[in-house]
């Protein structure tokens, strides 16, 4: 016997003690699909059969019964279950998770339970259990009907030990289920019987009329309606046989709508009311009839075939006509039906006396795209990765597709307004927001979105997981400091040094570092001189309107600067602003026209160093100098007065004399890196990435695109923007990497912090896995600012040279991922809260504690 | 950092027998992290006599070899430090091990000279002192010292970044040795307000021991116990109770020191902390509010303050730093409450700036000395989510009045009371906030002072009381 079940069901076995129920499931389910009642005894009291704890153990059961519906996975009860309140539980789970219940029963002889049981040591109850389970079941199940009526959908009934054995299992996927259809698509907004509209739409995306009313395209794109074809419109009927005919030919595929379903429902005869445009419908029937005899039953007919909403393109995409939340994605169930037709309403009504509908897309945050209509919009838009394209085209408005999975919106205007609205949609006192549908409800982020422990899927480098305790420092470093999110659309990695070197007397050398980029298989570097300053990350728009455009931002900004940690980096908003009109300057008509775009992303460094970081400086650097001078002047010459009177001090005196000369060094290391900052002639920017651009994050470029580009713009923005020098490295020959040691050393000696070595491609993958994609290597006078005046004496760096970069290197490439990622978010035009997510991971990562100095 | 003691005492070496140092050499000792201690004298003249005590850190070691708990306080995890170069807690190690017989008051040689007062001059290189020459004074003056102090700037090249909390200190007195030595052993970690290790009850007996026969009449001692201990409010306050057994304690006693010092000691007069709160409740009284938010609660005072009125079923505290709230958990002693007790208050991790679905529904939230953290900018997300999300039925916003800023001699003209605040508004400015906020959300707004009323420049803090509008006002 083939048994038909759901793919997605909650399975309840039914049956005596001894009916064999365990041993089908085991032959028939996973393991893990089982649940047994039995088992879950045992997990709570040692003992599978002890039925003292039978109430804790249906609660676990239960419990993990609940999870699996709820993450869509079949699972079935093993139980006896032969009570119908036993049974009923069960019921309500299904419908709470939107999946059909299925009853197997084993009514089989009692003697073959009793004999199985008797055969089991541990089944030592007497034969009256199963007698009085036998009863129980038959007077609950008399007749399929009697399963059916507690609201089970699926009867199977054993009565032979034969039946059993010869049970196959089908899983049947959902009527909903077309994950197999992956495209492309053209999805139609709500039709409304205007046909010269429709079929204008269909011949603007490229199909054709073909014999028998079927339209199809050429490059074989289906057509998918999101329903209410039929009502108020001039040409219903039309419509629908268009509808009809295209999805037998399976051209096309069709969701019902609330209108839909309502005329399906006086074609047959129902007592409706003839409201919103029916009778109209009913009249052009009527009329149609006259030359195609009993259209409106074929009409209602093919209705009731439709399936109330698809998951399509492997769960990709959903259509529905309402709409579709994600628990209810691929279920099925009379809510998830009434959720598609109607979608939810809050219980009011409006001024209009219309239901006011709750904003289930508001709240969405389901990773599949939904398409939907049902109420009429001005403009088709984006919000949380649903859009509703329902552009009134019965009203006046138009008729729009969205192409997927260009995701491009098509739309024919509507020839006249054939009904008016009962409720405007197209409110001529209000003045058209200047936000979209997203940013304006962007506007404030929730709190669930950025706490907890998080996992952030990323292209480059798939999950990355962000702990719950870095989330929470995260969270108050972005309160409490950070500029407006929707700004931070990026934040830079972290960025490992190379390994220590071996050479006497440095810590840092570039071999190690060619070493590494050699070892993961990449052969061509590039090597730009490293600026001491701070990391400024610089979004430039063209203008205060691009900014508010693509950004949502209504200040009157046209761009920002800002920290590493997502701060602004002014307190100046003058001097910010002088500072990106300057780049504008430098970026020149040219640019906006050749990038297609009104606004760039930068990766900078802003010098000097003591414009940002002059609190540090004072409070560590410049302190640690005063110190030091006073208290070594002072302890030689208590030395020497001592040495004058022949007392022996050994070699303190020399000691102190070198510890001097080193402090010296290290001021003079702090010192080049600062000067005073009266005005913006006094700062310098040196831009090394290009990141994104309207439409493109520039990753798809090497390095080497990245500083001919910028230098040229900062070429035009000279003194205030600032080339940086740059060396290309070929791995594979001696004498190039030599060049770049000596340039290094060149450059270091002359007081450069030093420089950072990259693949020359952005991204390079190696054997392992993404390659860092920097390495820093830092000039022997500039590590004294970070390992302090004294650190190259011999002692001290042997001891120095122990340090561990895996923690930092594994940081600096999830850091990365996440920071590209958000990049690639907002390039999309995804919700603020996906391009958040990346940003504040990188904020996350960067509390984890790893060693400052690397 | 180096630190000498001179005297004029004749004949004069005999400072080698007090200390127990020879004259004629240089001797040198091993001390914990790898630093080295050396003794010498630059002068032993029979009318004049130096002793020098030079300390050397070995910077990597002590960053590397440091037990105990990783500091917040930072410095000592890194290796560009001062700590080589300062009198720290280093030095006090030091001289209890140098010098361990004359700071015991053992003189093997020359027992008499012990207890003679001496002519003395002692000088410490380098000593921090972030409260600058005040702070000095009042530690060193009550203790009969005559005060050289030489400032050094941060840096020659860079003269607008002024000064550095760096003093060449010379004290001069007659006075014995012993006591000198007891002193500087003391007061030097409490200058430093650092210590390398970790501070434990010893710590307690150290400073009753050193202290003993001027601690308890130095009138800066709660100061210098606090400082001394490392601001454990606890061990603080032992040391002070078994130095003054009569005294109890005030509030201000606990005062930790991530508080702002500046903020403290403008406000602490007034009390004015204490005058908010009692603002707050005896609104949040007379609305007959049940269930209260306190958003950003900080350390949980005013949480403590509604935990005692039964009238509050539900009380939830939020604050952005998850660090403040263990701090609020512990002052609220949440572990030791009874479950009835506990099942009335909740911690909540939460921001201002992003909506939170578990704030919504509450009677009344306050929001106390909150806005002025906030960037400007931030304000309307804060707005939304407190107007519109969180929409409370009665909210309490209070933040400093600005114009009272001047009626503080000790706050310099212009600046802020605290060093986070973004911005501090007139009266004027924070009513039309507040009228515009009211406007937009849907509330009715009314003003309260809160603090003595000023009739020229209001009260320190202002307080706005919004109210939600009902259905029928609308």
């Amino acid at each position: 016997m083939n048994l038909t079940i759901p793919e997605l069901s909650l399975v309840v076995l039914i049956g005596p003690s001894g009916a064999g129920k365990s041993t089908f499931a085991r032959e028939h389910f996973l393991p893990t699909e089982v649940l047994s009642s039995d088992y879950c005894r045992g997990l709570i009291s040692d003992d599978e059969n002890d039925q003292t704890v039978s109430t804790e153990a249906f609660e676990v059961l239960r419990y993990i019964a609940a999870k699996r519906l709820e993450k869509g996975r079949l699972t079935v009860i093993d139980a006896t279950n032969v009570r119908a309140e036993d049974r009923q539980g069960f019921v309500a789970l299904a419908r709470e998770y939107h999946c059909l219940p299925v009853a197997l029963v084993f009514n089989l002889p009692e003697k073959l339970c009793q004999e199985r049981n008797a055969a089991r040591p541990d089944r030592d109850f007497g034969a009256h259990v199963i007698r009085s389970q036998r009863s129980a079941l038959r007077r609950g199940t008399r007749g399929r009907q009697g399963l059916k009526r507690e609201g089970f959908r699926y009867v199977y009934t054993f009565t032979t030990p034969e039946d059993v054995d010869a049970a196959v299992i089908e899983r049947q996927p959902l009527w909903n289920n077309k994950k197999h259809e992956r495209g492309p698509f053209d999805i139609i907004g709500d039709v409304h019987g205007c046909f010269d509209e429709l079929t204008a739409l269909l011949a603007e995306l490229g199909y054709e009329e073909v014999d028998g009313g079927v339209w199809q395209h050429p490059a074989g794109r289906k057509l998918i309606f999101v329903g209410d074809l039929v009502d108020r419109g001039p040409q219903t009927p039309e419509c629908l046989q268009l509808v009809m005919q295209c999805v037998k030919a399976e051209t096309a595929l069709c969701v019902p709508g609330n209108h839909d379903v309502k005329f399906m429902r006086a074609m047959w005869g129902k007592n409706v009311k003839q409201t919103h445009g029916l009778a109209e419908s009913i009249e052009q029937i009527r009329v149609y009839e006259l030359h195609y005899r009993a259209f409106g039953r074929i009409a209602a007919d093919f209705i009731d075939s439709l399936v109330s909403h698809y998951v399509l393109d492997d769960g990709k995409l959903v259509v529905a006509h309402a709409g579709m939340k994600e628990a209810y994605q691929g279920r099925g169930s009379g809510k998830v039906r009434e959720f598609a037709l109607y979608g939810e309403t809050t219980g009011e009504t409006d001024e209009f006396g219309l239901p006011v509908r709750h904003n289930w897309a508001a709240e969405y945050r389901g990773n599949a795209m939904v398409v939907y209509g049902h109420t009429p919009v001005p403009e088709a838009e984006w919000l949380n990765r649903t859009i509703n394209i329902d552009t009134g085209c019965v009203f006046g408005g138009k008729l729009t597709a969205l192409r997927y999975p260009e995701l491009e919106i098509v739309s024919v205007p509507a020839a006249k307004t054939y009904c008016e609205p009962a409720r405007p949609f197209l409110p001529e006192d209000v003045a058209p927001s200047t936000l979209s549908a997203q940013q304006a409800h962007d506007d404030v982020l929730d709190i669930a979105d950025v706490t907890g422990k998080r996992i952030v899927s990323t292209r480059l480098r798939a999950n990355i997981t962000i702990r719950a305790e870095n989330a929470a420092a995260a969270l108050e470093v972005m309160s409490r400091f950070a500029a407006d999110p929707r700004w931070l659309i990026y934040l830079p990695p972290t960025m490992s040094p190379c390994e220590t070197s071996t050479q006497p007397e440095y810590l840092e050398y570039p071999t190690e570092a060619f070493g590494y980029f050699r070892s993961a298989g990449v052969g061509r570097v590039i090597c730009q001189e490293k600026h001491m300053g701070s990391r400024a990350v610089v979004i430039v728009c063209k203008d205060a309107d691009a900014a508010r455009a693509r950004f949502g931002v209504t200040t009157g900004e046209a761009g920002i600067i800002y920290t590493r940690t997502g701060r602004r980096f002014f307190d100046d908003e003058q001097l910010e602003a002088e500072l990106l009109d300057r780049l504008r300057g430098a970026l020149m008509a040219g640019f906006w026209s050749a990038f297609n775009t009104d606004w760039a992303c930068l990766d900078c460094e802003l010098m000097p160093w003591s414009a940002k970081a002059q609190a540090l400086l004072k409070e560590q650097y410049a302190a640690l100098g005063a110190a030091g001078r006073a208290s070594l002047a002072a302890s030689a010459n208590a030395l020497q007065q001592a040495q004058k009177r022949g007392i022996d001090t050994g070699l303190l005196l020399d000691e102190t004399a070198h510890k001097q000369a080193q402090l010296d060094s290290f001021t003079d290391a702090y010192r080049q890196y600062c000067w005073p900052v009266a005005n913006i002639d006094d700062l310098k920017l040196a831009p090394f990435h290009l990141l994104a651009t309207e439409g493109a994050v520039h990753i798809d470029r090497d390095h080497a695109w990245h500083m001919q580009t910028l230098a040229t713009i900062c070429g035009h923005g000279a003194p205030l923007l600032h080339a940086t020098r740059t060396l290309e490295v070929d791995l594979s020959d001696a004498a190039s990497e030599q060049r770049a040691v000596d340039w290094w050393l060149e450059m270091t000696r002359a007081g450069s912090e030093g420089m950072v070595v990259k693949p020359r491609d952005f991204v390079a993958r190696g054997k392992r896995g993404l390659v860092q994609p920097a390495i820093k290597c830092r000039g022997r006078e500039y590590l004294r600012i970070i390992y302090g005046p004294e650190y190259d004496m011999p002692d001290n760096l042997e001891r120095l040279r122990a340090r561990r970069l895996s923690g930092k290197r594994s940081l600096a490439l999830r850091e990365f991922a996440l920071g590209i990622e958000g990049l690639e978010r907002f390039v999309r035009r995804e919700p603020l809260r996906r391009v958040h997510e990346c940003a504040f991971g990188v904020l996350a990562m960067e509390s984890e504690p790893v060693d400052p100095r690397l | 950092m180096l630190f000498t003691i001179t005297t004029t005492h004749q004949p004069a070496t005999d400072l080698g027998f007090l200390l127990h140092k020879h004259p004629a050499r240089c001797q040198s000792f091993k001390l914990a992290f790898g630093a080295q201690a050396h003794v010498f004298y630059p002068v032993a003249e029979p009318n004049m006599c130096t002793a020098a005590l030079q300390i050397s850190v070995d910077p990597v070691g002590m960053v590397r070899n440091r037990r105990g708990p990783r500091g917040e306080r930072g410095t000592l995890d890194h290796y560009v430090n001062d700590r080589p170069y300062v009198a720290s807690s280093f030095s006090s190690v030091a001289i209890a091990q140098v010098y361990s017989s004359a700071l015991n008051g053992k003189c093997r040689d020359m027992e008499g000279l012990v207890a003679t007062p001496l002519p003395l001059e002692a000088t410490i290189s380098v000593v921090p002192s972030r409260g600058g020459e005040g702070l000095l004074r009042e530690l060193f003056e009550p203790l009969g010292y005559e005060l050289l102090l030489q400032r050094h700037p941060l840096d020659e090249q860079f003269p607008e970044w002024g000064e550095s909390p760096y003093y060449t200190v010379t004290l001069r007195a007659t006075t014995q040795l012993q006591k000198l030595l007891a002193h500087v052993y003391v007061l030097i970690p409490v200058l430093d307000n650092e210590k390398h290790y970790w501070v434990g009850q010893d710590e307690v007996e150290k400073l009753l021991r050193f202290g003993e026969g001027w601690l308890a009449d130095h009138p800066a001692k709660a100061a210098i116990s606090r400082r001394y201990l490392k601001y454990q409010g606890s061990l603080a306050r032992q040391a002070l109770e078994r130095l003054v057994v009569e005294e109890r304690l005030s509030a201000a006693d606990e005062d930790s020191p991530t508080e702002d010092p500046r903020e403290e000691a403008t406000e602490k007069t007034l009390s004015l902390n204490e005058q908010r709160h009692g603002a707050v409740l005896a609104v949040l009284e007379s609305v007959g509010a049940q269930r209260v938010l306190d958003l950003g609660c900080g350390e949980g005072r005013l949480l403590r303050a509604l935990v005692k009125n039964r009238q509050f079923t539900e009380i939830v505290g939020v604050d952005v730093s998850h660090r403040v709230l263990e701090l609020a958990a512990a002052r609220l002693r949440l572990e030791r409450m009874s479950p009835m007790q506990r099942e009335r208050i909740t911690l909540l991790h939460g921001s201002l700036t992003y909506r939170d679905q578990r704030l919504a529904g509450f009677d009344a939230a306050t929001i106390v000395e909150v806005i002025e953290h906030l960037d400007p900018p931030r304000l309307a997300a804060f707005e939304r989510v407190v107007f519109e999300f969180t929409r409370p039925n009665v909210a309490i916003v209070t933040t400093p009045n600005s114009e009272y800023n001047v009626r503080w001699e000790t706050l310099p003209a212009g600046s802020m009371r605290h060093r986070d605040h973004r911005f501090e508004w007139t009266r004027a400015e924070f009513q039309s906030w507040a009228r515009g906020v009211a406007e937009r959300f849907g509330y009715t707004v009314r003003f309260l002072p809160v603090g003595p009323d000023d009739a020229e420049v209001g009260s320190p803090t202002q307080m706005g009381l919004f109210e939600v509008l009902s259905e029928a006002q609308k």
